[in-house]
């Protein structure tokens, strides 16, 4: 199996998990699991409902606690890391939550400013316009600066966190299911976006996802977790030669089978929905 | 680390040439602002400017968007600026993230006076808004006890138990506590003022009349509203953030009966309850001062309560009770179901019911004061 990452000759792991153990109480959730995040990919991470992908990200980021294992950022080890450190690690990285986590009692503009306040010396000319640059890179309308959290619909929601998560202009990027709840268009834009930055940028990316079309479109590489390991990684069209019953059934399914250009096996109609 | 972003000048055929190096990066920002401000300050009128890219090392969003930014500025003034030198993945970013001029937002200017009006205006709007809310509140609460008065399967007896012990059995500590606490220093001052006519052993009718008309009672009401009534709105102001009220609703379910009704039926239950262990706290601690301060046996204090006061004495305290409690209760729950979206909406409506429902309370309290008087009981 190859790993290459896309665009550098050298494989630069900017993430290095090893040996990850991760429970709650006498549930093992991660199990020894280790996983290298290139410099410059979009990894794309799928797993079962269930299987742990949000908790492997939470622990990344340091919100969950590790039972053992190493987690290296940037060649830091998170364990060992001084507060200085930790505050040039959280310039460096950022991240699109599930729910999207903006502040309720903040505007969508007051929001991308908020990480540029605290770590930037800007003006407050620039940051307006910086602002109003990010919400039109993640397609938001520009009359959206000015309303809160609870105004927006489930996509701008979404797309007004992407935008906050890139107001520091990350190196790493993680995104936890960013296209689930957005229309079709709206998710192709998205990963449009997505590859563009990463193309520009240099952009890593660590995507959770379920939605095969953004698997198939933007991501160098796909992780599968299961049994708490990365069962399997590489290129996807590896990843569809696989043997495994369960990455077999993700890919091969009613709803894989047109992604990967083949037809369903059997009339839709007969299986069980 | 990586280098500042710098401009060099000089002049050839083709006009200025900028020649931009360094890393064009949030990480630094301030620098990143200032040499783009440099950038478009322009040596002459009209005539070109080449901005020459080839020796950028990075750039991001923000770099992309300030040299946009001061090229577009350069234009303005009649230099016509263009790029140089910029390779593929530059080109693509000032194309996706380069400058676009926004309108700056409205400042709202109003003269001092004008919004002290609208504000004084909006409150006495809003003061009424909330009076008539609570009202209407209010009355749906009674309507509903008697609809459901027929049907006592529909009454949520277990809801209301579990209520009933939050609200009553874990705040037994807290109320005896501050009401022995408040027998106390009523009876110790008593003891210390009335001892200079002499009259130090009528400090005993205080602790008892004071006590047990008023201060246990309304002590304890206080106390539950800060306690209680926070918390139920809270609860429910949390649950109407989470979209879980539209979820009730859209099932047929009437939220003030699944929600509201055993919380208030609990309370109302709870803060007779409370008042009574109130008004044991508070004479025994009016008794252990006496006893310790003034060496007043605890015989002689029981014979002095025995004369001072009646069973209504202990009874207009009692019936305060379950009006108070409704009192709060409808206020959290108005406040709760008032809740919208933000953190901060939940944190000022739980404000809004605990400073509302003291406020009620007392006023209440001030309303029962007259009425007792005025009835001679």
């Amino acid at each position: 199996m190859t790993d290459a990452p896309p665009s550098s000759e050298t494989p630069q792991a900017v993430i290095r998990v090893r040996g990850l153990t991760v429970g709650f109480g006498d549930r093992l959730v991660m199990n020894g699991l280790d996983l290298d995040l290139y410099r410059g990919e979009v990894l794309g991470f799928v797993g079962a409902s269930g299987a742990g992908k949000s908790v492997l990200t939470r622990t990344i980021l340091g919100l969950v606690h590790k039972r053992a294992g190493t987690i290296e950022v940037f060649g830091h080890d998170l364990d060992h890391l001084s507060h200085l450190e930790k505050m040039q690690i959280g310039e460096r990285w950022g991240v699109l939550f599930q729910e999207g986590a903006l502040f309720s009692g903040l505007t969508v503009r007051q929001n991308i400013q908020m990480p540029m306040r605290e770590h930037l010396k800007l003006s407050q000319e620039m940051m307006d316009g910086l602002a109003a640059q990010k919400l039109r890179l993640v397609g938001l309308p520009e009359d959206a600066a000015d309303k809160f959290p609870a105004e927006l619909s489930g996509g701008m929601t979404k797309r007004a966190a992407l935008a906050r998560a890139l107001a520091l202009d990350p190196e790493i990027v993680f995104l936890d299911e960013p296209t689930s709840g957005l229309d079709p268009i709206s998710a192709g834009d998205f990963d449009d976006l997505i590859a563009t930055l990463q193309r520009t940028l240099g952009l890593t990316v660590f995507m959770v996802t379920h939605d095969l079309d953004s698997l198939f479109a933007i991501c160098n590489r796909v992780a599968v977790l299961g049994h708490g390991k990365v069962a399997a990684v590489g290129k996807i069209d590896q990843l569809l030669l696989s043997d495994d019953p369960w990455i077999k059934a993700y890919f091969h399914g009613k709803r894989g089978v047109v992604r990967a250009g083949g037809r369903p096996e059997q009339p839709p109609a007969s299986q069980p929905a | 680390m990586s280098a500042a972003p710098s401009v060099t000048r000089a002049i050839d055929a083709d006009g200025i040439v900028l020649s931009l190096a360094g890393d064009w990066t949030v990480a630094h920002s301030a620098a990143l602002e200032a040499t783009a401000d440099a950038l478009a300050e322009p040596d002459r009128k009209g005539g070109g400017a080449i901005l020459d890219l080839s020796a950028v090392e990075r750039m991001d969003t923000a770099g992309a968007w300030a040299i946009d930014r001061a090229r577009t500025e350069l234009d303005g003034r009649g230099v016509k600026a263009s790029y140089r030198g910029a390779r593929p993945e530059i080109t693509l970013l000032i194309h996706e993230a380069g400058y676009q001029p926004i309108e700056p937002p409205k400042p709202t200017h109003l003269s001092p006076m004008v919004s002290l009006l609208t504000s004084v205006g909006e409150s006495v709007y809003i003061a009424g808004h909330d009076l008539a809310e609570g009202v209407s509140f209010f009355g749906e609460m009674v309507a509903m006890t008697f609809r459901l008065l027929p049907f006592p399967h529909r009454w949520r007896w277990t809801s209301m138990a579990y209520h009933l012990e939050n609200y009553s059995l874990r705040s037994v500590p807290i109320i005896a506590l501050i009401n022995f606490l408040v027998g106390a220093i009523v009876m110790q001052q008593g003891i210390f003022q009335l001892s200079m006519f002499g009259a130090s052993p009528y400090a005993v009718n205080l602790v008892g009349v004071l006590g047990m008309r008023e201060l246990a009672v309304l002590m304890t009401a206080i106390m539950i509203a800060g306690r209680t009534g926070s918390a139920i709105t809270a609860e429910i102001g949390s649950m109407a953030m989470r979209e879980e009220i539209d979820a009730l609703r859209v099932m047929a379910l009437d939220p003030l009966e699944v929600l509201i009704m055993p919380r208030l039926v609990a309370l109302v239950i709870a803060l007779p309850v409370l008042t009574f262990i109130a008004d044991i706290a508070e004479l025994a601690g009016g008794l252990i001062v006496s006893w310790l301060y003034a060496g007043m046996t605890p015989i002689v204090f029981i014979t002095r309560l025995h004369n001072a006061i009646t069973p209504n004495t202990f009874i207009v305290g009692l019936i305060k009770a379950p009006f108070m409690a409704a009192t709060i209760g409808i206020i959290a729950g108005v406040e709760g179901m008032d809740v919208h979206g933000s953190a901060e909406s939940l944190g000022q409506n739980v404000t809004a019911a605990v400073v509302k429902s003291i406020f009620m309370v007392i006023v209440l309290d001030g309303m029962f004061a007259m009425f007792f008087s005025a009835v001679n009981y």
